[in-house]
């Protein structure tokens, strides 16, 4: 470990540090984050889930977007995999279907950004706890 | 990077569970699924929620998993962190609606809350100091020593009105200013987490979930108060609290926190350990510090106080871990902040250790002025088992009772003093209609003539004398004159103890004599315990028309006090029964009556 010789020198060092608890600060207060929920059932997980979540999570740190990407059990969708449910603040969930990588990136610069809707919305008619 | 932590509590309490086994078999489970790039274990302090420990929470979707067994952590990797669906029956379940909670921000327990001093625990690692600086810590001592001089940092502390949190609530920023005006070659900054109270446990949770909060408040002490020298009095019980401050402190000096030179100012700050044997009366500044020079814990007269002859005759600055956890934060979101929290004399928020007869046992941290009915009904989700609330001890063996009168009193350290009872260090010990409080009174009487040091003849003996004249009370051999005698006793030692834990040692007696004169009436006028606690008021009989003759109550009586012919009604012969209780725990048909 090596010392830290000022007030700025640990600023600086807090500033690194952050990014590791960045995910528990934004825990604490999700409902004023976006939520993107990915399913990540065995029927998301075959049709590439696991690579739009990691686009997500990169895409939403590269470019500082306050928002949380957690996993969510199969919605029933399944014919329509990879499915996204995405929750901004005050606003209803939407859910995008056929997510790929790519989807992934429009719908952060397209819906999360400008509230601009994208083709392959599914019609969200249930309730989670 | 990390998409999804796990955070187990590893406080003394969820460990007794076996949470260190649940980290290991959450990280075998994650390597066996091949995720331990995607999710991580964090070994956090306490949560709080003791009742339903071991937790363990998922972040980011903040779920809140309750009484978790090793062999669960499998169930909550393939489930949770694999394919994202919560594992349902570990979900806390709402008492009154059966629902299952996921998140913890929607239970009653943390609704109330507000946590200052607590506000690392259960969240950070705390073995880990990147996360306390990570998360703003030692900017508040930087900030200090670089930027302000001694008396514009104290100016701060006063102006937040922050008060002791070891009990006697004495203004912390004015016990600096008179410690910083004393000059002498050494001054000490000690911190006292000597937790003596049956059934506290705030300290020990803050120095195993956020050592590094005292560690940084203790350095900033001693840059106002003049000071290089910390020393940290804990009791050896405390074993896992010792690690973690070792650790901490290890890693503080790495990092050039503690040391000469602390961040290239002039100011040096280095501290160490001092372990307490565990007597309650260590936690009295004076005999805390004798104790600390290796002599016996004895209390001794003050004045001096210990700012101007403390620990080796030098200038020193006592104060308790919880007062020390909220002084960062004073000064990271400014006094005015600080001050806007509570009651006109008592600002900031006071942790409890919330016991005794109440749905949700655990650790509290609340804003000074919330109600007593806010924190039993609401945090702590009533009484066990629906039973009807009789009082509450706050205070621990210096404080009293606290009854339902009492119960939409805000909480701050006046008004339970004018209640007759105290702040204390934050024990809140919650009782129902089954508890005798003559039995209550007797046990922190017990507690006080154990741990009495006997250096003073009221505490030694009054409160030998005392408890004596309780035995008797409860052995149903008490008369009006021994609650005259009771009263004389306590008035006699609230004014001639030597220390003040001394002088507070009849507050539970005299706060239950207070409020509930009627149970001490009924014990020595008509021999009758209303809680059927005291065994030797029990009078048990056999009603007839139950007793189906079974003789089952005959056969487990121990003295044969019971007799009768099978097939025919018992009796119970009351010149030989010793009121053990065996004889109604045995029948089977109700039959024997319990007045």
């Amino acid at each position: 470990m090596t010392k830290i010789k000022s007030l700025d020198d640990l600023r600086q060092r807090k500033q690194q540090l952050e990014q590791g608890m960045e995910i528990r600060e934004k825990s604490d207060h999700p409902e004023s984050l976006v939520q993107i929920k990915v399913a990540m059932a065995t029927c998301g997980i075959a049709s590439g889930a696991r690579a739009v979540m990691n686009a997500f999570v990169e895409k939403i740190k590269k470019e500082k977007i306050p928002a949380v990407v957690t996993q969510t059990g199969c919605m029933g969708y399944c014919y329509a995999e990879p499915t996204v449910e995405v929750k901004k603040p005050g606003m209803d969930p939407v859910v995008f279907s056929y997510v790929d990588v790519a989807k992934a990136e429009e719908i952060v610069d397209k819906y999360i950004r400008n509230n601009e809707l994208l083709d392959g919305i599914l019609p969200a008619n249930y309730q989670t706890i | 990077m990390y998409k999804m932590q796990l955070l187990v509590c590893g406080g003394t309490g969820c460990r007794a569970s076996a949470s260190a086994k649940i980290v290991e078999k959450l990280n075998e489970s994650l390597a066996s699924h091949g995720l331990t790039s995607d999710a991580q274990v964090v070994t956090t302090g306490c949560f709080g929620f003791c009742e339903k420990g071991p937790i363990v929470k998922v972040i980011p979707d903040n779920t809140f998993y309750t009484q978790v067994k090793p062999e669960d952590a499998e169930e909550i990797v393939a489930e949770h962190i694999l394919k994202g669906r919560k594992v349902k029956r570990l979900l806390y379940e709402n008492p009154q609606t059966e629902e299952h909670v996921a998140d913890s921000k929607h239970m009653g327990f943390y609704q109330k809350q507000m946590r200052i001093a607590l506000r690392n625990c259960g969240f950070i690692d705390p073995e880990n100091i990147d996360e306390y600086i990570a998360r703003d810590g030692y900017s508040a001592l930087a900030q200090v020593i670089s930027e302000l001089t001694p008396q514009q940092a104290i100016e701060m502390v006063k102006q937040s009105g922050l008060r002791g949190r070891g009990g006697a609530g004495f203004p912390t920023g004015l016990k600096w200013e008179i410690t910083s005006k004393f000059t002498a070659d050494q001054k000490y900054v000690v911190c006292n987490a000597d937790e003596g109270d049956p059934g506290a446990f705030m300290d020990r949770s803050i120095l195993e979930g956020d050592p590094n909060s005292v560690i940084e408040a203790m350095a900033i002490c001693g840059y106002c108060i003049g000071a290089n020298k910390g020393l940290i009095y804990i009791r050896a019980e405390y074993p896992l609290a010792i690690s973690r401050l070792r650790i901490a402190i290890r890693q503080a000096r790495e990092y050039g926190l503690l040391g000469d030179n602390i961040l290239g100012t002039d100011f040096s700050f280095d501290m160490e350990l001092r372990y307490g044997a565990g007597a309650f009366v260590c936690g009295e500044e004076t005999a805390l510090i004798a104790s600390m020079e290796g002599k016996r814990g004895e209390p001794r007269v003050k004045p001096p106080f210990p700012a101007e002859d403390g620990y080796m005759h030098k200038p020193t600055n006592v104060n308790n871990v919880e007062t020390f956890a909220n002084i960062p934060v004073i000064f990271l979101k400014g006094p005015e902040w600080f001050a806007s929290i509570g009651t006109a004399k008592s600002k900031g928020t006071k942790v409890f250790a919330l016991a005794g007869k109440i749905n949700n046992v655990g650790l509290i941290e609340v804003p000074m002025g919330i109600t007593l009915r806010e924190i039993i009904y609401e945090i702590g989700g009533g009484i066990k088992n629906g039973k009807k609330f009789k009082a509450v001890q706050t205070g621990g063996p210096s404080g009293g009772c606290l009854t339902e009168k009492h119960l939409d009193t805000p909480i701050d350290f006046d008004s339970l003093i004018a209640a007759g009872s105290m702040m204390g260090s934050g024990g809140m010990i919650v009782m129902d209609e089954d508890d005798c409080m003559v039995s209550i009174a007797k046990f922190y009487l017990e507690f006080i003539v154990e741990e009495s040091c006997g250096k003073c003849t009221p505490c030694r003996v009054g409160n030998k004398r005392m408890l004596e004249i309780l035995e008797k009370i409860c052995q149903g051999k008490g008369n009006m004159e021994d609650l005259d005698h009771l009263r004389n006793f306590a008035n006699v030692i609230k004014d001639t103890a030597l220390c003040g834990l001394g002088q507070t040692s009849p507050n539970p007696v005299l706060s239950t004599l207070d409020n509930f004169y009627d149970e001490y009436l009924a014990h020595v006028k008509d021999k009758k315990c209303f809680a059927r606690k005291c065994k030797a008021l029990a009078r048990y009989t056999i009603i007839p028309e139950v007793c189906t003759g079974c003789t089952v109550c005959a056969k487990n009586c121990p003295v044969e006090a019971i007799t009768g012919e099978r097939r025919q009604p018992h009796f119970i012969n009351q010149d030989i029964c010793i009121h053990c209780g065996v004889c109604y725990t045995k029948c089977k048909f109700n039959a024997i009556l319990v007045q």
